[in-house]
Parts: C-alpha cells; sequence; structure tokens
C-alpha cells in the first residue's frame, strides 16, 4: 500500500467549483539514473491517478517519469452533493494506493 | 610526466562526460501532437501555461495549465497533455477533465531535462483542439546519470 494524502475544503456551497490537493509518496525513478555501482536504477514510476466523487470518476492522469517524485495533483471539481471524495493510483510494478476525504456540501 | 599526461586524459574525459550530460537533443514532438489531435489542426492559443521562466532546479518545476474554456456539458476541455520536447520521455503527462470540473486548471510539478519549449495541447468536446508552448530556462536541469550535474 502506497502512501498518500489529500486535501478538500472543510465545506463548500452547491454549485462552487473547489480544488482538490493530492499528494502521492513515490521515488518515480526515470530509469536513466545510475547507482554507485554504476548500475542503471530501474524504471519505477505511478503511471495512473484517479479520483471518483460519488459515483462519477472527474480527474484522471496518466503520467510517466517526466512528473517529479512525490507527484502532486492539484485538479478543481463542482460541488454537486456531501459525499466521498475517493483518490486511487497505481505503480508500473502493480503497487496501489488509496486516500480519501469527505466533501461537505452545505 | 607521468602526472602530466594523466591530468591532460582526466581533464578531457571530465570535458566529454559533461557534454555527454548535456547531451539531452531536442526531440521532434510532431507524431505525438498528430497522435493527440489524429492529424487534426489544432488553434494557437486560448492556454495559459504557468511556469516559472527561470527554474533553478529542473528536477521539480511547478507548472500550472489553464485553458479557457465555459466547461459546459457542449463546451469542455476532455483532456490535457503536457509534452517536453527535450526530455528522455516528452509524453509529461495527460489529465482528463469534464464539466464536472468547473474550470479547465490543473497544477502538478514536473522535471525538465534542459531549457526548452513546454508544449499543451488541450482536446476540447467535439474534437477540436487547441496548442500553446511556453519556454522555460534551466539551470539545473533533472540530470540523466547522478553526479554529471
Amino acid at each position: 500500500m502506497l502512501l498518500g494524502r489529500i486535501q478538500v475544503p472543510p465545506s463548500v456551497q452547491r454549485g462552487e467549483v473547489f480544488e482538490v490537493r493530492v499528494i502521492v509518496q513515490h521515488p518515480m525513478e526515470t530509469g536513466f539514473r545510475r547507482d554507485y555501482d554504476g548500475k542503471l536504477i530501474p524504471l519505477h514510476i505511478v503511471d495512473r491517478l484517479a479520483c471518483r466523487y460519488g459515483a462519477r470518476e472527474v480527474f484522471r492522469v496518466e503520467l510517466g517519469s517526466g512528473i517529479a517524485a512525490n507527484p502532486y495533483f492539484v485538479f478543481p471539481v463542482v460541488a454537486t452533493d456531501s459525499g466521498e471524495m475517493v483518490v486511487e493510483w497505481s505503480d508500473d510494478r502493480g503497487e496501489k494506493g488509496r486516500v480519501s476525504a469527505m466533501v461537505n456540501v452545505a | 610526466m607521468k602526472r602530466r599526461a594523466f591530468l591532460r586524459i582526466s581533464t578531457i574525459s571530465l570535458a566529454a562526460s559533461a557534454i555527454g550530460a548535456r547531451a539531452q537533443e531536442v526531440q521532434d514532438i510532431t507524431p505525438l501532437v498528430q497522435a493527440i489531435t489524429g492529424g487534426a489542426k489544432a488553434e494557437e492559443g486560448g492556454i495559459e501555461i504557468g511556469l516559472p521562466p527561470i527554474a533553478e532546479n529542473g528536477h521539480s518545476v511547478p507548472l500550472t495549465v489553464k485553458a479557457a474554456s465555459p466547461m459546459t456539458e457542449s463546451d469542455h476541455v476532455r483532456e490535457i497533455h503536457v509534452i517536453a520536447e527535450r526530455n528522455p520521455r516528452p509524453a509529461v503527462a495527460t489529465f482528463h477533465l469534464g464539466p464536472w470540473s468547473g474550470r479547465a486548471q490543473v497544477s502538478t510539478r514536473m522535471r525538465l531535462a534542459g531549457t526548452q519549449k513546454v508544449t499543451v495541447v488541450a482536446v476540447l468536446s467535439g474534437d477540436r483542439f487547441r496548442i500553446a508552448r511556453k519556454e522555460v530556462v534551466v539551470e539545473s536541469a533533472a540530470c540523466l546519470d547522478e553526479g554529471s550535474l
């Protein structure tokens, strides 16, 4: 299970556009770096991250080694109903991670 | 004499390795753009690329992409593609948005292997495309081999 964090505003108005911030702890090895013995460090990256709000997928990103270590994303979402915001991701070795937060619509 | 010869050789090899580290060439990204647009013409502009004009360190450069769009059911941005022409893998990320996003905007932190133009292609509903570029000066590239920078 990979580590990550999600942040949403404590409460939002219906129809308001709010920002979701997500950070995932991951080395995002490019596969081009060498260790002290001169051996290539193999590629190891998060390649997919998606966010569900209620039943709908509201954000998805396919990423590569061009994203910095510990991938960080900020994206907007329109507040509809109170519900869970779930972010799930996976890396190229099949490791998965999940974080969630409650969205309170006033 | 021996010491002098050694110094000369090591200076040459040092110079060579420095060039090697900087040899990441600018690639032709036209095929990548074509793969996104399917050969259709992409309209220039309508996208604001937020990147620092000078990045001290290419390992983590803050990026914000804003596309002008009402984000309604009939007119919205579906995808945002980020391409870095001088990175060893130019396809950096593809973001999927929709009318539920409210705004066509995303932020992240990217790697840049040297001073280059970053290209953003937005896919709009109704299979329309927009393209924009922004130049970034990178003082210390996201290096390919450790110790060279």
